[in-house]
């Protein structure tokens, strides 16, 4: 039992969790790791707490693991917990870290010490592609719309996101503007500090188009109040058949939003692929199916040297990107 | 209308979802008198419940019951502890905690449980009737009207410049406003002012500061006075009951503060925090003069009046998400996650689509306002006995409520440093007579002022938006209203004291 190792920190998250969570489902015949703790660099009810939870979930009721804690530890908008991995690496070998893609690009800012070839990687697990949408009354159709009105008035095609310059959302509408030939410099990003209130400031015609993630962004298209104009999707999403990629309209870009799991560093082979042995396995499950489901996830699984050559093509995409803008 | 009004009736009143609104209630009270736990951690723990239960309406009503629930039961640790465990709370410790301070501890309970029922209740109403022509007037705020309203909101602060203080209670904010500044700014993607330290790159939390400012130099001071700590035994409940006049006193205040206070929950990223400082401020400034002074002395009325407020707020905060599907605070983002697993789509749609779900949750208030009140009325006594313990064993209590506080939020011990850090520094600040309120005013309303005054600016392109923007000059020019009547009216009075008064 390693669950353990860090008792004392994550007994308030694991308390929390047993309250959340009904405990472990009997082990069946195909169980592959007795327990993994989850580490969560965010507080409870993030993003990434929602990953770790629902993958812990899935794992758990499907029998591939026969028990699953988590401890929430924020600080340093997620530098922390990479910290403690990789200084607490050998007591931390049932230890999986959940993060995304903030970590390629506060790693490249320089925000975190730590970047993601200090960690052992695990298994991309799902993804969310970005979307450019605007407001339902907007006369802006398609991404040709919003190429023209930004070449007529720049300044008053402001594109606002969640996230602050040089976030993610920020990446994604100038990564497109630079894929449409235009300056990604000249594109006035407005920040908001949350999906919400970004969203107010499409309605009210503060922002001319938002940058956001494709599943919010369906989720407000069926509610009928915006347009998605651009998907950073190869193809087609069956989740909205109708929204055009910007690879269609002739902007040649795509983009995923991962998550994935990370472990300590110098994590032994057999663990590790252990590890990703159960991962693989999850997606198959009717239970991992209910998880994905019940959050708009898309499944978009890469392991091993695949996360590895994935993650290092994007994060040479965004540096180049960040030293374009000058946030290099 | 009436027709919603009807299958809303019928819905709310079934068995299981009246259970829904008392057991929501009930859990959302006990756990939001924790200070520390806010209704968007009970309500994040909540979420896989409800959502187990596979029924929109009845996981609505649970997750409202608990969000309105706790914000019932989060004043009463602003009352009895000064730790006020929500931002929304804080203006009720303002005048609640002198009150009980002075034995009237049943009675501020009284008057919150009254003033939350009734800013609901009439919250509801207002929901019930305006909801749907609301969902535009939300739209007119744009970035540049928001940082107009956190200065008005800023104006509070001249609440506690009456008694010579001016000085100090600007120096108080500006500090504030500082420290709010600590961390990554929504302007750049660096980290301000943390020195390096890496617990700094979130900047400070709101429950720590709060508990440094009011909490734990509560503690600390009876410790180091520990004459006052002996004597105890005032929490005794001595009258429960408001009198005929107190109640004449506060039911203009409840009247207006329902309706001010459900107007600025409305708009999305206002919320409970906002109004009930815009509450207690202009309730200040309409009281006649004799009353302005005990305000921040344990008045009633600046009691009632974010009491009021911040529930009336509550319910408004539910227009933007019904409506329009925009969660105006982190609570009803939560509450947002929370439908989306259920397949129900907030928005425009939601009225005429799932017509059942809409008007449940608007009948479930009104009993769960009721279910509140009715709990929480014949418990106040017990509660109120916290303060008949005596004060020396009651030091370890706040001080492990404090510290449990602080961490339980965000599992990061580096929280309890800066607690204790910051605690000792309030307790300096509180012997040298420094008003600690306007700080942690300025702390909560400086990462939005700033945010949007930057977002304004880049929107645009320099300061132009406050002459070409008409709602957001008249705010602005309302707050200075705010600030500069007070002190003209203080003069006034001073001069016709003196016998020179001027002309008139």
């Amino acid at each position: 039992m390693l669950k353990f190792d860090m008792g004392r920190r994550a007994l308030m998250a694991t308390a929390v969790a047993a309250m959340a969570f009904a405990g472990p489902a009997l082990a069946d015949g195909h169980k592959v790791v007795d327990s993994i703790h989850f580490l969560i660099p965010g507080g409870a009810g993030g993003g990434w707490d929602g990953t770790a939870r629902g993958t812990g979930e899935a794992l758990t009721k499907a029998g591939i693991v026969g028990n699953a804690s988590y401890e929430n530890m924020s600080g340093g908008g997620g530098g922390k917990a990479i910290g403690y991995l990789i200084e607490n690496a050998d007591s931390n070998h049932g230890t999986l870290m959940v993060n995304s893609t903030p970590i390629v690009i506060r790693s490249l800012t320089g925000v975190f010490p730590h970047n993601f070839r200090d960690l052992t990687l695990v298994a991309g697990t799902i993804g969310d592609y970005a979307a450019i949408v605007v407001g339902k009354d907007s006369p802006i159709n398609s991404m040709d719309d919003l190429l023209a009105a930004f070449d007529a008035d720049p300044s008053a095609t402001a594109i606002g996101g969640g996230s602050v310059p040089g976030g993610m959302d920020h990446l994604v509408a100038a990564m497109v503007m630079e894929a449409a030939g235009k300056d990604a410099l000249g594109v006035k990003y407005i920040p908001y500090d949350a999906g919400g209130k970004a969203m107010a400031a499409l309605l009210s015609g503060e922002i001319a188009a938002l940058s956001t993630g494709f599943s919010e962004a369906v989720d407000l298209s069926n509610a009928g109040e915006v347009k998605i104009i651009g998907v950073t999707s190869d193809d087609r999403v069956s989740a909205a058949p109708d929204a055009k990629t910007m690879k269609e309209q002739g902007i040649d870009t795509s983009f995923v939003n991962w998550r994935g799991f990370f472990a300590a560093p110098g994590l032994p082979e057999d663990k590790l692929a252990m590890y990703q042995d159960a991962i693989g396995k999850m997606y198959d499950t009717s239970e991992w199916e209910d998880v994905r489901a019940r959050n708009g996830w898309v499944n978009i699984h890469n392991s091993g040297a695949d996360f590895q050559s994935f993650l290092e093509e994007q994060e040479k995409v965004i540096g180049d990107l960040m030293k374009k803008l000058g946030f290099l | 209308m009436l027709e919603g009004l009807l299958i809303g009736l019928q819905t709310a009143f079934s068995l299981q979802n009246l259970l829904m609104v008392i057991g929501g209630c009930l859990i959302g009270t006990f756990i939001g008198m924790l200070p520390g736990l806010g209704p968007m951690s009970i309500i994040a723990i909540m979420i896989p419940v409800a959502i187990s239960m596979g029924d929109p309406s009845a996981a609505l009503i649970l997750l409202a019951g608990v969000y309105y629930g706790a914000i019932f039961g989060g004043s009463t640790s602003s009352i009895l502890l000064n730790a006020p465990g929500v931002a929304g709370t804080v203006a009720s410790s303002f005048d609640g905690y002198p009150m009980a301070k002075q034995g009237k501890a049943g009675k501020a309970l009284t008057i919150a449980a009254i003033a939350s029922f009734a800013g609901g209740t009439i919250g509801a109403l207002l929901l019930m009737i305006f909801a749907p022509m609301l969902s535009s007037v939300a739209l007119l705020f744009h970035s540049a009207e928001y940082f107009a309203l956190m200065v008005v909101g800023l104006s509070a602060i001249a609440a506690f410049a009456g008694t010579g203080q001016v000085a100090k209670a600007l120096m108080m904010t500006v500090l504030g406003l500082m420290m709010a500044t600590v961390g990554e700014g929504a302007l750049f993607n660096l980290p301000r002012f943390t020195m390096g330290i890496m617990d700094l790159q979130s900047g400070f939390g709101f429950i720590t500061l709060a508990m440094a400012m009011f909490a734990l130099p509560e503690a600390l001071f009876l410790v180091l006075k520990p004459r006052v700590a002996k004597e105890g035994g005032e929490g005794e409940i001595k009258d429960l009951r408001i009198s005929r006049d107190e109640a004449k006193a506060i039911t203009p205040v409840i009247g207006r503060q329902s309706i001010q206070g459900f107007f600025i929950g409305v708009l999305p990223g206002a919320g409970a925090t906002i109004a009930s400082f815009l509450g207690y401020a202009v309730e200040r400034n309409i009281a006649p003069k004799e009353e302005q002074e005990q305000f921040g002395k344990g008045a009633i009325k600046g009691l009632a009046a974010p009491e009021t407020a911040n529930n009336a707020a509550c319910t408004g905060s539910f227009v933007p998400l019904l409506t329009l599907g925009i969660p105006g605070s982190g609570t009803t983002a939560i509450l947002l996650g929370a439908l989306i697993a259920l397949n129900v789509t907030p928005g425009p749609r939601l009225m005429i689509d799932e017509p059942q779900v809409f008007w449940a949750v608007i009948m479930s208030m009104f009993i769960g306002n009721l279910v509140l009140l009715i709990l929480n009325l014949p418990l106040i006594p017990y509660i109120a006995k916290v303060l008949s313990v005596p004060r020396n064993y009651l030091i370890p209590f706040i001080l492990f409520f404090t510290l449990m506080g602080a961490y339980i939020g965000q599992n990061n011990a580096t929280e309890l440093l800066i607690l204790v850090g910051f605690g000792v520094c309030a307790t300096a600040l509180r012997f040298a007579d420094y008003p600690l309120a306007p700080l942690l005013i300025g702390f909560i309303l400086g990462g939005m002022l700033e945010d949007n005054f930057a977002r304004s600016m880049q929107l645009y392109d320099g300061i132009a938006f406050i002459w070409e923007r008409p709602m957001t000059l008249g705010l602005l020019v309302i707050a200075a209203l705010l600030v500069v009547l007070p002190s003209y009216r203080a003069r006034r009075a001073r001069l016709r004291a003196e016998g020179v008064a001027d002309g008139d």
